[in-house]
Order: structure tokens, then sequence, then C-alpha cells
């Protein structure tokens, strides 16, 4: 059992519902998170796969309260956090910060660097005197040079820029970064970079991650777990070395097979076919179902729940839990 | 010794000669694509790798001759099919018809207020000089044959109403109506979900081995190329550094910045989790003629000849691959 | 300084790592090159000085009825070298009213435009930054204003509260904030998607350091374009108010008023209508080009900042 000490982040049954615009007079229903289960230890990287509508970046933004869950619980240091209003999350806030995709945008291009990364000093109440050496200390973590502090965004590079980001998160001295597509839109040679020095910080300081990502390369390497995220729920948990080389669910094998590899082969691997469902629309049972080959009558009536199917991993199948639905009922192996 | 490209070659569908294109600054014009030289064969498949600030989508418009104003194309010659285009060339007819492009955001090429089916008629009849109806035949054809299971219900719709994959496949559609002898895929999946890219990158393929037709696959993902390209051509800073077979790039990469950039890249099924590998400093963006190999800066194999002179493109016996490398990665003979 | 980079930097193949042209010295390029933005922010600035220094520019006294400055039998007297655009049928010279007339002109103008962008900065950041039922209400209201033409409800307002030169302020100010509100209303709901207003929620800041911080700032070049449109458009309605006899009230010289008498007397002294006429053509002209001007500049550096 771990204890509340070690966990960070507990969130259980999680959903996110959004209505949206009227579809033929009909009220539209965007269930963008539908049901979701994790944990997040103290110093871990979990990582969360997923392609577009699969939920992973609304999941990221209401960890982090901009939006409002519809059901179910998130717990921060085992603190209950999902009814909170604006004001009492205020000093949950300092505990979780994100760095965000698009490192042109996520830097007010107004303000300098130093003026950036200062904001977050000031959520901590750092004394006027201090700032200006804290935010030396925290550049050079992120092994940027003192003369960058005076300048804007727009003076720098897409990775000078993201690392600003990560000083501006590291300034309330989080206990969980969520690091949303962080380096997708960087070079592949800058990538590295970064990647290599999310990891340096998390030695450093001992901070956790959750690193969302649609590169399973990236995550395999960066996250120690990894979620396969589909339609809203999680398909697949568990290692990452585990899951990325042998998958049970179909999704993450055409995903999986769908990711090119730098080799000189033309390979022809099982190809997926179709497109991810859409939010408002997810097809009943499992969301998965109209695009798998191995899908079963059950799939399109019941949505399967994540179970253990192995030490390191669970998956929401019904093809590899034929009989899942006596022993959900049975309050067996069904991991919360 | 240069590749030579000879003119009037035909067995080439496009080939760039000496090709540069240059901005006008300050204090006259900034060269920001040196002297490419390079040919794409009938049928061939051929991959442009580079990151920001490589010049490759600068190529790929000099080649269509769509470089952005007040940019120009300002030396060396494009061939196409063994002919010369010139850049005063008013008809332009072998735009679409020979040499057809697909971009990364397919929506931005789509007209949203026309309806899908119209626009890829619209090619046809301009360039095929098809009449109406005969083009609304070629067109359900062309939307079968890209994957849609519906062409006569998505011939009707409009390009906002579809996915980004769906925009992909139309634009596709498009550029492949005329039956063109390359088509010039500039990061044609960078913005599409990866399952959805395996898809389009087999469709390419398809298309490419049905029609005979040449592809030139621009983007920065080196994995993705290596999947689909016979060739691969590395570009930094404006020139090419390295070109050669998939094969021998991959295993045998002879430019010190074509192997940093592969081991900098995560291998999705590396057991080891061996740290990457990291390039250091960012790719350059002064867009300025400098002498020396502007990778020097952050090459470990870097001397002082690096910093004081040029490389130059030098191919190897049979033409296979060439590097432009002072001290280029010696591999031993096979 | 390259301009490639902006160029490239469009490509988004490239990133711009150096410094880009600051404001002013890009502000002062593109005026060089541009004769019309030039030509009109010369004029604009002119009348500014016009209006402020009015005493020291007008060769008489806007208010006095010169006896030289009426014929033997009457009737006013042309442009002349006494009189630099003639007499008016009071006799008071028309170049001093024509100065004098400046001054109510962009006083009006200017104070009733500030106040009509305090009040529509307000409303629309507070309506397109908190959503809701307020954002509802307020866009309500602003819908309610907006659906009278502007004009008439100016003349509506004025009959209620009487006619004045403050009035004719706060009048049109009442009328014209619905404008800036909706802009800026619309302009605060694309702000507040932006990754690095999002990036402040998360940190923790309140509601008002954001919108303070954040929003207000990127509003400062719609403001500034808005504020010199509106600038031109208030001229226009206190002339409208003026010329009916129901604007600045006599005897302050108004280009309206000098307009609605100048028209009687059009077959014998054409002066009186053309002299004014075409001062408000050009005044009202150059406002307009300066705002296009800006509207330009700004576009271009929302651009290359973005990207």
């Amino acid at each position: 059992m771990t204890t509340t000490e070690k966990l960070l982040v507990s969130v259980n049954d999680l959903c996110v519902h959004f209505r949206g615009n009227p579809k033929n007079f009909k009220a539209q229903i965007i269930k963008a998170v539908d049901g979701v289960s994790f944990e997040i230890s103290r110093g871990e990287t979990l990582g969360i796969a997923g392609e577009s509508g699969s939920g992973k970046s609304t999941l990221a933004r209401t960890l982090i309260g901009i939006n409002k869950p519809t059901s179910g619980s998130i717990k921060i240091l085992g603190e209950e956090v999902s009814k909170y209003s604006n004001a009492s999350l205020r000093p949950i806030r300092k505990k979780i910060q994100m760095v965000f995709q698009d490192p042109y945008d996520s830097l007010d291009p107004r303000f300098t660097v130093a003026q950036s990364i200062a904001e977050g000093l000031q959520i901590r109440n750092v004394p006027k005197s201090e700032i200006s050496s804290e935010v030396m200390k925290l550049l050079s973590v992120v092994k940027l040079s003192n003369s960058l502090a005076t300048r804007f965004p727009s003076q720098l590079s897409g990775g000078q820029r993201q690392r600003v980001a990560i000083a501006r998160s590291l300034a309330t001295k989080p206990d969980l970064i969520i690091c949303d597509e962080a380096v997708a839109a960087l070079d592949v040679s800058v990538r590295a970079q970064i990647l290599n020095l999310l990891q340096d910080i998390q030695e450093q300081t001992g901070v956790s991650y959750l690193f969302i990502s649609h590169d399973l390369s990236t995550l395999r390497y960066i996250s120690k777990n990894v979620a396969i995220m589909y339609g809203g729920r999680i398909v697949e948990f568990g290692n990452s070395d585990a899951v990325l080389t042998n998958p049970q669910h179909p999704y993450t094998r055409a995903l999986i097979n769908s990711v090119p590899t730098l080799s000189g082969v033309r390979e022809h691997r099982n190809r997926i076919i179709g497109e991810p469902p859409d939010p408002a629309n997810l097809p009943t049972g499992c969301s998965f179902s109209p695009r798998c080959n191995e899908s079963i009558s059950q799939c399109s009536v019941q949505t399967p729940k994540l179970l253990q199917i192995s030490p390191l991993c669970k998956v929401a199948c019904h093809v590899r839990f034929p009989h899942a639905e006596n022993e959900a009922s049975e309050g067996g192996k069904n991991y919360v | 010794m240069t590749l030579k490209i000879a003119s009037g070659d035909e067995t080439s569908v496009m080939s760039l000669n000496s090709v540069s294109v240059s901005f006008p600054s300050g204090d006259g014009m900034d060269e920001v694509v040196h002297s490419i030289s390079f040919s794409i064969g009938v049928g061939e498949r051929v991959g442009l790798v580079g990151e920001s600030g490589s010049g490759k989508s600068l190529t790929a418009r000099a080649m269509m001759h769509l470089v952005p104003k007040p940019g120009a194309v300002t030396g060396g010659a494009i061939e196409i099919s063994g002919s010369a285009i010139s850049q005063t060339d008013s008809k332009l007819k072998w735009r679409g018809s020979e040499v057809a492009i697909i971009t990364q955001d397919p929506l931005s090429s789509l007209n949203p207020l026309v309806k899908v089916g119209i626009q890829i008629s619209e090619m046809l009849i301009q360039h095929k000089g098809m009449s109406k109806s005969e083009a609304n035949v070629e067109s359900e054809k062309l939307l079968r044959s890209v994957g849609f299971p519906d062409p006569v219900r998505t011939m009707k719709q409009y390009p906002n109403s579809l996915s980004g994959g769906m925009r992909q496949r139309v634009a596709l559609a498009i550029a492949i109506s005329c039956r063109p002898k390359l088509l010039i895929a500039d990061e044609p999946t960078t913005s599409l979900d990866v399952t959805i890219q395996s898809q389009v990158l087999d469709l390419l393929e398809k298309m490419s081995t049905e029609n005979r037709m040449a592809v030139l696959l621009i983007s920065h993902d080196l994995a993705v190329v290596s999947n689909f390209c016979e060739r691969v051509i590395v570009m930094y800073d404006g020139r090419i550094v390295e070109s050669g077979t998939i094969v021998e790039i991959i295993n045998r990469p002879k430019h010190p910045y074509t192997q940093a950039l592969i081991a900098s890249v995560p291998n999705l099924f590396d057991t080891q989790r061996t740290r990457l590998e990291t390039i250091p400093g960012s790719p350059p963006t002064s867009g300025k003629i400098q002498e020396g190999c502007s990778f020097a800066p952050r090459c470990i194999r870097g001397t002082a000849i690096c910093i004081n002179e040029t490389p130059v493109l030098v191919s190897n016996q049979d033409l296979q691959s060439q590097v432009s490398c002072h001290h280029p990665i010696e591999w031993g003979q096979e | 300084m390259s301009n490639a980079k902006h160029y490239l930097a469009a490509e988004a193949d490239i990133d711009i790592s150096s410094v880009s042209l600051s404001f002013s010295a890009r502000a002062w390029s593109s005026i060089k090159k541009d004769k019309i933005a030039f030509l009109s922010v010369m004029i604009v600035i002119f009348l500014m000085l016009v209006a402020i220094f009015a005493p020291w520019f007008a060769p008489k006294d806007p208010l006095f009825q010169y006896p030289e400055g009426l014929s033997k039998i009457g009737a006013p007297q042309g442009p002349g070298s006494h009189f630099f655009l003639g007499t008016d049928q009071n006799g008071r010279d028309v170049l001093s009213r024509l100065i004098f007339g400046a001054r109510v002109s962009l006083t009006v103008g200017v104070v009733a435009t500030a106040l009509a962008s305090l009040i529509g900065v307000v409303i629309g950041t507070v309506s397109g930054y908190l959503g809701g039922w307020i954002e509802s209400i307020l866009m309500r209201l602003t819908d309610v204003v907006l659906s009278f033409p502007l004009l008439l409800f100016c003349i509506a307002l004025i009959a209620v509260t009487g006619p004045s030169t403050k009035n004719v302020v706060l009048v049109i100010a009442f009328a014209y904030w619905t404008y800036l509100a909706r802009i800026i209303r619309s302009q605060v709901l694309s702000l507040k998607e932006r990754e690095f207003v999002i990036a402040a929620r998360s940190l923790g800041l309140t509601t008002p350091q954001i919108i303070r911080r954040h929003i207000i700032p990127h509003l400062i070049p719609t403001i500034i374009v808005y504020s010199t449109l509106g600038v031109a458009t208030s001229i226009l309605i206190e002339a409208s108010l003026s010329f009916l006899g129901i604007g600045v009230p006599l005897p302050q010289p108004s280009w309206g008023e000098m307009i609605s008498e100048g028209q009687k007397y059009f077959q014998s002294a054409p002066w009186l209508l053309v002299a004014p006429g075409v001062t408000m053509i050009i005044a009202v002209l150059a406002f307009n080009l300066m705002g296009d001007w800006l509207t330009d500049l700004f576009d271009a550096s929302t651009k290359v900042a973005q990207r």
C-alpha cells in the first residue's frame, strides 16, 4: 500500500464533460474525459499517450484547475480538490505547474524572460530583494545564460523559450510538472536537449512529471509508467517497457505499428483504419470497437473496465478479459 | 568532384543545378539556400530532411517557383524532364500538371468556401480540358482511390467538415488529379495523428507505385523519411550536407550532423534507455553567406579548416552518396 | 537586421532569434514610405497644435464683429489681405472662427473619445473575460444602444440634457462606447485562450492581476486605432449637432454652425460654406487615414511578434 506521503496525485473515476452546441436540436455532451483513474508518486514520471480526441489535454488542464471536473475525485497530496473553487485552489496551484506545447505562445510576448519567471516567484511570495537572484538561479538550472534575462520571447529560439517556460514552472517549487506535448513543436536536436534537461531536473529536485505526448518513443524514453488514452478513457496502463514491447490492447498495438522507426526498410506492419472518435459522439461500449479487428459482440455493448492483466500492466478490453463482467461485479481485480 | 547533372537529361523528372534562393536585406541580398543541386528520377521516392533554418521548405517552394516575395531564386537552373523552366515563364502550365505540391496544413490550401468536388474538378477542367461531367466522374474515381468509401457524398462537402486526415487525402486527390510526374510533399503528416499519418503515408506510397509518380518527401522526421524513401538528402543551413540511399545514411552516416541527428532520436524499441545524444546549441538562423562549414560551431569533429573553408559536396565512387565535410566519418570497407 | 528573417519566420521553418525592429523604428520607416500616411499625420499634428494654441494662431478675435468686415451695404467681405478667408454676415473674421472652431471640434473629439474608450474598454474587458450572465447583461445593453443610429441617438440625448459643450461631449461618449466595447470584447475572448493567459491562470494569479498584466497591454493597439477613428467620428457628430443648432451653443464658433450659416449665403458669399466645409473634410479624412496607417502598423507588428 502506498502511503499518502509518497502519493502526489490520486485520480479516481474522473469525468470531464462539456456541453457543446446543440446539433439538430439535441443537446450535445462532449465527453472529453470519461472515467479515468491513476496515481503519480513522488519523483515519478507518468506518461500519457493518445491522439486527437483522447482527452489527454483536457485531463492536463483539469489537473491544473483550468477545467472543472464533472464528477470523480482528484486528490493532491491527500487533499480532495475536485470541488474546490478558484480561490481555494490557489494554494494548491503552486504544487502543480504546466509546460505548454507552443513555445511561441506560452510566454507573454510583452514580458521579458526575467519578468515571466518572476511571476512564478511572486506566487511564492519571494521578497522583492531576492527575486533577481532567484531568477538567475533558475536560469542556470535550465542552462540558459544570464544575459538572456532581459530578452523578449521574440528574440529567443523555440528551445530557449521552452527552457524559460520550464524555469517559470519551477519558480513555484512544484511537486508535479505537467508537460503537455512540451517537446512536440521543437526541432529534433533541440528536443533531445530538453528531454535530458527534464531528466536532470528530476534527479536534482525530485519533481514528478506527467508527460503527455503522442510520440511513443519519447514516452518510452522518459517515463517509467505509461497510460494509453483513447476516447476519454485509459485503455492500457503499466510499465512503459512492458506496455510498449508487449502491448495488450488492440489500439496500443495499432499505435505502435504506426510509429515510424529509423530503419532502412519499408515496413508493412498492421495498419489501422478509420479515424479517432468524436468526443461528442462516442460509440457505445468500447470506443475503439469500430476500428478494432479483434472486436467481439460484447465490445459494442459494454464499456470494458481497466483490469490488471499482469503484475505490471492493466488493460481495458473485453477480448482480453472475456469474463470481466463477473469479476467486476465481485469487486475482483478492479484497480482503484 | 561535384555531382554532374546533364542538362536535357530525360531520365530525371526534376533536377536542380546550383539553385540558390535569396531575400533582400538591409545591405543587398541574403542567400538562404546556397547552390543546391540534386535530381529526382522517374518514380523515385526521395526524402529531404532538415530542421528549422535548413531551407528545405524554401527549396520546395523554389521548385514550384513559389518562393514568397520579395525572395527569389537567384542562381542556378531548374529543369523538368530535361527542359529548363524559367522564372519568367508566365504560362507555368507545368504547375499542377507536371509537378504538384501538398503542404503541412491542407486547410490553407483548400478553399473553405468551395465544395470538395468542385475543387478537384477545377484542376481537371483547367489542365486536362475535360468537360464538367467528365471531370465529375474522374473526381469520384480520384476520391475513391484516396480512400473515401462514399465519394459522391464527400464531393458535396466543404473542407471544414472534414477531419485533418481527410483534408490531406482531398489535397492529395487534387494533387494527383493531373497525374503529375513529381509530387512534392512538404511535411504532409506533421500535424496529423500517428495512426492517420501511417494511413496517409501508405496512400502516398500506393499512389507513387501505381502512377509511376516521383515523390519528394520533406520532413524534419528522419524516421518518417526512412520508412518511405529510397534516397535521402540532408540539409543544414541552406546547404546539402549529405545525401545517399536510405540504408547508407541510416547505417553509415558520413556527416557528423547526420550522425548526431540519428543519435538524438529516441528509439521506440531501445531497451537500454541510452541517454540521448544532443547537439549543443541551436540550428543557425543567420541567413547570411559565411565562409566555412556552418555546422562547425556545434561539431565535435570541428577543426580550424572547418571554420575557414566551406566544404564541398563530394561523391563517392559510384555516385551513390555525397557528403560535404572536411572530416567525414569513415566506415570500413564492406 | 535582415528582413529575410521575417519572411522565413512566416514559412514556419525558421525562428527569429535576434533583435526584431523596435516599434518606433518600424513606425518611422513605414511613414517615410507612405506619403499619404505622412501627410495625414502631419495634418493631425497641425490641427492639434492649432487647437491648443488657437489664440496665438488666430489673427483676430473670432467673436468681435468688425465694422470694416462688412461692406457699405452690410454684405460680408470676401477673402482678402485684411481678412484672409473673408468675413461672415456679422463681420467676424472667418479664419479666426475657423481656428477657434478647430479648438472646439478637437476638444470635443478627443475628450469624448477618451471617455468612450474608458467605458468601452471596461465593459468590453469585463464582459469578455468573465463571461456568463455578466457578459449577457452588458452585451444586451450594448446591443440596445447600438440599435439606435448614432446621430439620432445623440440628438435624442441632447434633447433630454439640453445643448452645451459639456453635454455634447457626454452624449457622444455615451453613444460611442458601444463600438469599442464590442471590439474589445471579441479581442479579449481570443486573448483569453492564448497559452500565456492560461499559463498565468495556472500559476495562480488572480483575475484582476491577469487582466491588468496580460490582457490590457495587448489591447492597447486596438484602443489606439479605434480612438483615432473615434475622434474623426466625434468631430462629425459634434459638427452635425451644431449644424442643427443643438450642439455647441453660440457664440462659440463651431464648424458645424459655420456650415449651417454658410449654406444660407452660398450664392452671395460662398467662402462662408467652402472654408469650414473643406476644413472639416480634411480634418476627418486626416484622422481616418492616420487610423488606417496605425492599423496596418500594428497588424504587421503582431504578425511578427507571434511567429
